[in-house]
C-alpha cells in the first residue's frame, strides 16, 4: 500500500487539517515510511485471535443516580474564544 | 534542600532544623538560577506555593499533616490544574487556564503537597524528546547539547536539576521512564487504570498513565501510593486495593525471580549499557535474586502495534480541539474573506472552462467548506504542531475506510499477542529486567526530522503500555560519554510493590 498525495489530502480533509503543498509532500514520504514499517505486523498470522478493546479487565458498575454540582455555567464558557453570556457562538451556518 | 526526600524534608520541619518555605524558597532560587537554560518549568506561582508551605508547616508542628507534606512538586503540563494554565505545550491551548482539578492533583493537594509550578513536554505527549514544545526543548541537566527525553522531559530535568523533590508525569508509550532514563532519575509508569485519568488530557487512552518522578525510589513509592485508588470520575480506574508502597520500599525483599528477556538485549542496544545492566543483575544475583531467561517472541512488534492504535486514538481524541468551546480560534474575518475569494476564483473558472473541466470545476464549488467546518480546519491547523498533525494524520489514515481491518484490526490482535507473552512471562517471575532505553540522550536536533527514527527509541517502554502492566526506571550507572541510563522493571498488573521493591535493591547497590 502507497500513499498518494491525493490520499494525503483527502485525509487532511477527514482530520480537519489544512496542508501546504509542502507539507503534503512531507507527510507522504512520512506516511509511507511509517506504514511501510507497520507493515511488519503481516508476517504474523492472527486468524484465530481476537482484538484486544480492553487491556484490564474490570467490571463496570454504575455510580448511583445522585446529582452533582457540575461545572458551572459561567466556568464553562471561561475558556471558550467566542461567547456570549450563555452561549458559545460560532460562525453562521445556514444559508 | 531541594535533594532531601520528602520524609527527610518533613523530619526536619517538625525538628525545627528546617521551616517548608525554606524549601519552596530553595526551589524558586534554583529555576531562577537555571530554568533559563533547562526549559523545565514552563509557568511557576511562588506566591501561592509559599503560602501552602506556611499552612502545611502549621500541620506537620501539630501532627495532622498529611502524607505528601515535605513534597514541592511540578505538574507535566498535560494534567488540569484549576485556575492554572493547561496547555500541554500547544499553541492550541495557549491561555487555556483549567476549571477544575485532575483528581491526582486534588489527591496530592488534599495530602499536603506543594505544588510550585507546570512542567514542559512535547506538545500533547507525542514525542520522545521535549523538543516538539511550544516552549521551545528542555535541556538535559546532565549536559545542556543533550535532549531530556520526553514526552514528560520537563518532569524528569526538574528533579535531575534538583529544583523540586517529586513531580508527575505521564507515560502512553515510555514518556516517564525514558526521559528518566536519559536524565538519571527514578520515574515509574503504573499498571494502567491504577491511577485515575480523570483531567489528564487524552493522548490515547488505552494507553495513558499518570506517575512520578522523583530522586529516589522511596518517594516515587509515596506520590504512587496517594495518587493510586478507584475514581468514580474514570471508570477505566481500578477497585484493586492499592498497595502498602512505602513500607515494601523499606523493606525490600531480596530473593525475588527475575525475567530477564534475551527480546531486549539483542541488536542495537549500546554495548556499555548492556554490560552495565548485566553487572548490576550479576551483584542482585549475589545478594539472593534468582535470574530467569525469558522469551517474549513478539516484542518486535510492539513499536509498529503502538503507532497505530495509538495515532488512531489520537486522531479521535483530538478531535476536540475545534476552536469553538475553548483553545485557538482562526481569526473569523480573515477566514470568511480567503473562503469569500475562493468562491469567486471558482465562479470565474467555471465561467472560463468548458466539458470536463467545467464539471470537475462544479463539483469542486459544491464541495467547498463552509464557514463552520473552515473555521474548525484553520483553527486546527493554526494551533497544532507538526508532530501532533503527523499522528493526527496516521490515526485518521489507519481508521479510514478500506484500511481500518488492515492496520487498527490487525494492530488490535497482535496486542492480544503482546499481552499473552507477558501473562505468560508473569506466571514465572515475579518482574522483567530490560534497559529503560538502547541508548542514553542523544545531541538535541539530531533526530527531530527523522519521525520514525524518534518512534524506534521507545522500543523498550513500549511493551508496558501495549500489555497494560507497571514499569519503573531506576539509576543504573553512568555512560563514559558521561549521560546517565537507567534500569527497567516491568512487573503484572497491580504488582508495582514488586517493581519498586526491585528498583530499591539496585538503588541499595550504590
Amino acid at each position: 500500500m502507497s500513499v498518494t498525495e491525493k490520499d494525503v489530502r483527502y485525509v487532511a480533509g477527514l482530520a480537519r487539517l489544512q496542508l501546504s503543498e509542502k507539507e503534503v509532500k512531507t507527510l507522504a514520504g512520512d506516511m509511507n515510511d511509517i506504514l511501510g514499517y507497520m507493515d511488519q505486523l503481516n508476517e504474523l498470522d492472527t486468524t484465530n485471535v481476537e482484538p484486544l478493546e480492553h487491556v484490564i479487565e474490570m467490571d463496570s458498575r454504575l455510580r448511583k443516580d445522585e446529582a452533582k454540582a457540575p461545572i458551572s455555567h459561567e466556568d464553562a464558557l471561561k475558556n471558550a474564544p467566542d461567547a456570549d453570556s450563555d452561549y458559545f457562538r460560532v460562525p453562521k451556518v445556514i444559508e | 534542600m531541594t535533594t532531601l526526600s520528602i520524609a527527610e524534608v518533613r523530619a526536619k520541619v517538625l525538628s525545627g532544623e528546617l521551616k517548608l518555605r525554606d524549601v519552596v524558597e530553595a526551589s524558586r532560587q534554583k529555576i531562577d538560577a537555571q530554568n533559563v537554560e533547562i526549559n523545565a518549568f514552563v509557568y511557576t506561582d511562588f506566591e501561592l506555593a509559599l503560602k501552602q508551605a506556611d499552612e502545611v508547616q502549621e500541620k506537620i508542628m501539630s501532627g495532622t499533616a498529611g502524607k505528601m507534606a515535605g513534597a514541592v512538586m511540578g505538574i507535566k503540563d498535560v494534567i488540569c490544574e484549576r485556575e492554572k494554565p493547561t496547555t500541554c505545550a500547544s499553541d492550541i491551548l495557549a491561555g487555556f487556564e483549567s476549571v477544575y482539578d485532575a483528581t491526582v492533583i486534588e489527591r496530592l493537594k488534599a495530602e499536603d503537597a506543594v505544588i510550585v509550578g507546570r512542567l514542559n513536554m512535547d506538545e500533547f505527549a507525542m514525542g520522545s524528546t521535549t523538543e516538539y514544545s511550544r516552549y521551545g526543548a528542555s535541556k538535559n541537566p546532565r549536559n545542556t547539547r543533550k535532549v531530556t527525553g520526553g514526552s514528560s522531559g520537563g518532569s524528569a530535568a526538574a528533579i535531575a536539576a534538583d529544583m523540586v523533590n517529586a513531580s508527575l508525569g505521564s507515560d502512553t508509550g515510555g514518556s516517564i521512564r525514558q526521559p528518566a532514563s536519559y536524565c538519571g532519575v527514578v520515574g515509574l509508569k503504573p499498571t494502567y487504570g491504577r491511577v485515575s485519568r480523570y483531567g489528564l488530557v487524552a493522548y490515547a487512552s488505552s494507553f495513558d498513565s499518570i506517575g512520578p518522578f522523583a530522586h529516589n525510589v522511596e518517594d516515587a513509592a509515596r506520590v504512587l501510593e496517594v495518587i493510586a485508588g478507584f475514581d468514580e470520575m474514570d471508570n477505566t480506574s481500578s477497585r484493586e486495593p492499592v498497595g502498602n508502597y512505602v513500607e515494601t520500599v523499606q523493606n525490600p525483599t531480596k530473593n525475588i525471580r527475575i525475567g530477564v528477556p534475551e527480546e531486549f538485549f539483542g541488536e542495537g542496544l549500546d554495548p556499555e549499557i548492556k554490560e552495565g545492566i548485566e553487572a548490576t543483575l550479576k551483584k542482585l544475583e549475589d545478594d539472593g535474586a534468582e535470574l530467569v531467561p525469558i522469551h517474549l517472541p513478539h516484542t518486535k512488534y510492539g513499536i509498529a502495534t503502538y503507532y497505530i492504535l495509538a495515532t488512531a486514538e489520537a486522531s479521535s481524541n483530538l478531535a476536540r480541539f475545534d476552536g469553538i468551546r475553548y483553545g485557538h480560534r482562526t481569526d473569523k474575518d480573515a477566514m470568511l474573506d480567503e473562503l469569500k475569494a475562493e468562491e469567486e476564483d471558482l465562479k470565474k473558472a467555471i465561467k472560463a472552462a468548458d466539458g470536463a473541466e467545467k464539471k470537475e470545476l462544479q463539483a469542486e464549488l459544491e464541495r467547498m467548506d463552509s464557514a463552520l467546518v473552515r473555521l474548525y480546519k484553520k483553527s486546527r491547523t493554526e494551533g497544532f504542531g507538526m508532530e501532533v498533525k503527523r499522528r493526527i494524520m496516521l490515526g485518521t489514515y489507519v481508521l479510514s475506510a478500506g484500511y481500518y481491518d488492515a492496520y487498527y484490526g490487525k494492530a488490535q490482535r497482535v496486542r492480544r499477542l503482546i499481552k499473552q507473552d507477558y501473562t505468560d512471562a508473569f506466571k514465572e517471575v515475579d518482574v522483567i529486567v530490560t534497559p529503560t532505553a538502547p541508548t542514553t540522550a542523544f545531541d538535541i536536533g539530531s533526530e527531530i526530522d527523522d519521525p520514525l527514527q524518534m518512534y524506534l527509541n521507545d522500543v523498550y517502554t513500549i511493551s508496558a503500555n501495549l500489555a497494560g502492566i507497571c514499569g519503573v526506571s531506576v539509576p543504573a550507572g553512568t555512560h563514559s560519554n558521561g549521560m546517565p541510563y537507567g534500569i527497567q522493571f516491568m512487573g503484572d498488573t497491580f504488582q508495582e510493590s514488586k517493581i519498586l521493591n526491585a528498583a530499591r535493591l539496585v538503588e541499595m547497590l550504590d
